[in-house]
């Protein structure tokens, strides 16, 4: 985590040796471009905030843990959607549902949907992309991740 | 709209003061969620931001376009994934840099590509995946996603740039 500050800072500092004047004008862009989306970010950080609530890691357990593994992976792709969570909490999630005896394909649809396809990050990705792109851009990342999930499945043996 | 955002992030802020004072459980999990989250995006934002002003006055159209832009052929594939990989915190961070990106000149599926990619191959990340669910697991999940990833890219690029499709910034 802490290498971006070390880079960010020793950019900075390379920058500003060369040029003052460009290392200023970079500064202002960043200040600029922060201002412009930061509302978007505030109403993502405001729906993260109340999904998580209603949606806590203890309930994706029980729902990951179903019996039917086809279903589950249909629920892990999901609540992979809908949920955001950082990767240092996910992992180490999906790493216990493993050990608990959840198959390896229902954490590929879950992890991979997570990382891919962000229904809470829509107010951030439609400022960017438009609304039209984010939702083909998210069906797409929900397809390929279901791919990814049954490509697991077949090579963890698990499909038949 | 924009009426409507406020309007909405006052009356949370109020439901979240009153859960506070009066001790409502569930709104104070929420107020908790929430500061926690910021966090995390305090921690990368300013960075992120800073990284893309420099990037903005320091590298040249010619030099992305180059590499990135429509005569890059596959090469520009194989630096969205390596940007990609060194990217920090998510999605979130992607989108802007996939903004910065666009005005430079690279390609519409080089960066639905990149965007994409930051999702999946972030190297501390993978990293962090492998340790919890097992190098067969990333392995899998990386040689099956990628390809799929530069294809359906391709193929968005392409047939958005027909449109003439661009990025914008907020609205």
């Amino acid at each position: 985590m802490y290498y971006i500050y070390i880079a960010t800072g020793a950019a900075l500092l390379l920058s500003f040796v060369v040029s003052r004047e460009k290392t200023f004008q970079a500064l202002r862009i960043a200040y600029r471009r922060l201002a412009k989306i930061l509302p978007a970010f505030l109403v993502m950080l405001v729906l993260v905030s109340i999904v998580l609530f209603l949606v806590p890691e203890s309930l994706i357990s029980t729902y990951l843990g179903g019996n039917n593994r086809y279903v589950g992976v249909l629920i892990g792709a999901v609540l992979g959607s809908v949920v955001l969570m950082p990767g240092f909490i996910a992992y180490p999630l999906c790493g216990i549902l493993l050990q608990k005896g959840v198959a390896y394909m229902v954490l590929s649809a879950f992890s991979t949907t997570l990382m891919m396809v962000g229904v809470l990050t829509y107010p951030v990705e439609k400022a960017y992309l438009g609304t039209k792109v984010t939702v083909i851009r998210n069906l797409i990342s929900f397809a390929i991740a279901l791919l990814v999930a049954l490509a697991t499945g077949l090579f963890f043996g698990e499909v038949f | 709209m924009k009426h409507g955002k406020t309007v909405m992030i006052c009356g949370y802020c109020a439901f979240l003061l009153a859960s506070f004072l009066l001790g409502f459980e569930p709104g104070v999990k929420i107020g908790r969620n929430f500061i926690s989250f910021s966090i995390a995006m305090i921690e990368v934002l300013p960075c992120a931001f800073v990284l893309i002003g420099l990037f903005e006055v320091w590298v040249k159209k010619e030099t992305v376009e180059k590499h990135l832009g429509t005569e890059s052929g596959l090469r520009g594939y194989l630096w969205s994934v390596l940007l990609a990989g060194t990217t920090v915190g998510g999605l979130y961070v992607a989108f802007p840099v996939a903004y910065s990106l666009h005005r430079k000149g690279a390609r519409l599926s080089v960066i639905f590509s990149y965007i994409a990619a930051s999702a999946i191959c972030r190297v501390p990340m993978t990293i962090f995946e492998a340790s919890f669910l097992g190098v067969k697991f990333t392995v899998i999940r990386l040689v099956v996603s990628l390809p799929l990833v530069f294809v359906s890219s391709m193929l968005l690029g392409s047939f958005l740039e027909k449109k003439r499709y661009h990025l914008t910034e907020g609205k």
